[in-house]
């Protein structure tokens, strides 16, 4: 049979060892990104908004963080969690909370540098024009933000991106368990291995799947109740 | 509260920029109910004074009252009790009616009540058509309407405008600006007016300051700067653009004795005799007769006669230039000029009340 049929029988069928794989997937990679937004986001907002003394090296640390090779921060969260870190105590290596931070690790420069870079965009008059209509602080930072949230929204497929692809970190510190830290990118990985190409297929498919799914989800999303350019 | 009650003092106000002194402004008040304008050239530090007034700026040294209070308690104060309309006004990227309801929304007020009240200001400000278009679909004049309506929907105390007709063309800035005196002189308590255009300061203000170089140089009802204008600065934006360089010859009670090459002008002004004295005049104020006329009669204290050196007609205006000497320049009428048969060559009597010239000390007019 061909192996792309095969695939899409798999994954119409119910197949459960695919399902479960590609539930486990979304399951680590929605808390990584939740939890990367929840940090990442604040950070790119204040930093872009703020005007401090050492901010020039915050903005540069940020952007690195975007050029770090995903298995070096997978083997950072590997030494920090196992038993000789410092958070080994904890026993989170080979588990999906390891994944997780990794994860979080990986995605979080990538939305708090986007963020950055379209609240940075942001043109100061409209704080100006905010608070003359008698917007408090944080009422004229939200009117700002209002202004650039398909960016923003940008910078939170740009985490999801860098999550959902990602392979080398998970496998190191999740250790790739079926049924507990075995995501869709690590068994691919697997069953490429094992020449077993109708699942490793399967899981492709269903990866870019979702990847274009959330990504027009979260354009949706961005683009609602904006239907021209923006003018002066 | 009395009508004459300042509602937003200003004192000291002192605004620098690196070593540059962008605001010096002593003492200002806007009184409840009166529309201020204060006028003057780019760069004299009106949108400043504005932006400092408005407590939307930190003053270097100085403070602002806004009903007794300052800091913090004023600032807050005045942010729910006015609104500023900027010459470069920011619209959000949504609809008319959105960008309306800004203030509405941050003021907590209800969405029926605010539906209302949007309403009412779209069907006042001629804006209705306009009111579920999105922003970039509506024009540059319906743009800045949107921008006055954003404000006075709010019915504010104090009602700051920089500029507001200063982006439109003639047509749409006299229909902005007709409407703009109606709709916000009912609706706001007290009008704070930054304006480069003179004529539009004139027009709308019970009181104007004029600005120059960050300093406030002259303040008071449009008639008294019209009449009295303090230095040649503020007699030339008050249209006394021409001037003639003299010598003072002799004065009087307020009054100065000036010769100009030859002739000599009766002036208001106070210099001492031998003094260098500029002499300044509106164009209109010259008065022109045939030369034959008798004129002893007349009240008219200055009088020379010039001989018409060149003739342009601008539109129901003719503007001569005349060698006497001194050189003049006088503006009159289409059927003024048609009475008198002026032409190029013409020997006119030029007279020009002595409260119509204005003198001052040339070591006055620095800066100019």
């Amino acid at each position: 049979m061909d192996p792309l049929l095969e695939a899409l029988r798999l994954i119409t069928s119910g197949d459960l060892y695919v399902w479960n794989v590609i539930l486990r997937s979304l399951q680590i990679s929605g808390l990584s990104l939740g939890l990367a937004v929840v940090i990442g986001l604040p950070i790119g907002v204040a930093v872009g908004l703020a005007n401090f003394r050492c901010r020039m090296p915050v903005v540069a640390l940020i952007n690195a963080g975007l050029a770090f090779p995903p298995v070096v921060v997978g083997l950072a969260v590997f030494l920090f969690l196992s038993r000789s870190g410092p958070l080994g105590e904890l026993g989170l290596l080979y588990t999906p909370l390891a994944m997780i931070a990794a994860q979080a690790v990986i995605a979080g420069p990538y939305v708090a540098a986007v963020s950055l870079a379209a609240v940075e965009g942001i043109p100061p008059d409209i704080a100006l024009q905010a608070r003359a209509l008698g917007a408090s602080r944080w009422q004229a930072i939200m009117l700002q933000l209002r202004e650039v949230r398909t960016s923003l929204v940008a910078a939170v497929a740009a985490g999801f991106g860098a999550i959902i692809s990602e392979v080398g970190a998970v496998m190191i510190v999740g250790g790739n368990i079926l049924g507990e830290t075995r995501v869709m990118t690590t068994a691919i990985v697997l069953e490429t291995r094992r020449g077993n190409f109708e699942v490793a297929i399967a899981m492709g498919v269903v990866l870019m799947f979702i990847a274009l799914f959330v990504n027009v989800l979260l354009l949706i999303l961005g683009r609602r109740s904006i239907r021209r350019p923006l003018i002066a | 509260m009395s009508q004459r009650d300042p509602l937003l003092i200003g004192q000291g106000l002192r605004k620098v920029y690196g070593n540059r002194t962008v605001l010096e402004v002593d003492q200002l008040e806007l009184f409840r109910g009166e529309l201020l304008a204060v006028f003057g050239p780019n760069g004299a530090g009106k949108s400043t004074l504005l932006r400092t007034l408005a407590m939307l700026e930190k003053l270097t040294a100085g403070r602002v009252e806004f009903h007794g209070k300052s800091g913090k308690m004023g600032e807050e104060a005045l942010r729910m009790a006015s609104a500023v309309v900027f010459q470069k006004s920011h619209f959000w990227n949504d609809t008319v009616e959105y960008n309306i309801g800004i203030g509405l929304r941050l003021r907590g007020m209800s969405r029926i009540t605010s539906q209302e009240r949007i309403h009412s200001i779209c069907d006042q400000l001629a804006i209705s058509d306009v009111r579920t278009a999105h922003m970039s679909e509506v024009s540059g004049g319906e743009a800045q309407r949107v921008a006055l309506a954003r404000a006075l929907v709010l019915d504010p105390e104090v009602l700051f405008l920089d500029e507001p007709t200063s982006n439109l063309d003639t047509d749409a800035k006299l229909d902005l600006r007709t409407d703009l005196e109606r709709v916000a002189r009912e609706r706001a308590a007290s009008i704070f007016l930054i304006t480069h255009d003179r004529t539009e300061a004139f027009h709308m203000a019970d009181r104007v300051g004029v600005m120059r170089k960050g300093h406030l140089v002259q303040l008071g009802t449009p008639t008294d700067i019209y009449d009295n204008p303090t230095d040649v600065y503020t007699a030339r934006v008050t249209g006394a653009e021409f001037t003639l360089a003299g010598i003072t010859k002799a004065t009087e009670e307020r009054m100065v004795r000036v010769d100009v090459g030859g002739a000599t002008f009766l002036a208001l002004g106070e210099a001492q005799v031998g003094q260098p004295v500029k002499l300044v005049y509106r164009p209109e104020d010259l008065v022109l007769g045939p030369p034959s006329s008798p004129h002893r009669e007349l009240s008219t204290r200055n009088l020379v006669y010039a001989t018409i050196t060149d003739r342009r007609d601008l539109g129901g205006l003719v503007r001569l230039r005349m060698q006497g000497p001194p050189e003049l320049v006088a503006l009159v009428t289409r059927d003024a000029a048609r009475e008198l048969s002026v032409e190029v060559g013409t020997r006119v009597a030029v007279r020009i009340k002595a409260t119509a010239l204005h003198a001052f000390p040339t070591a006055s007019d620095r800066n100019i």
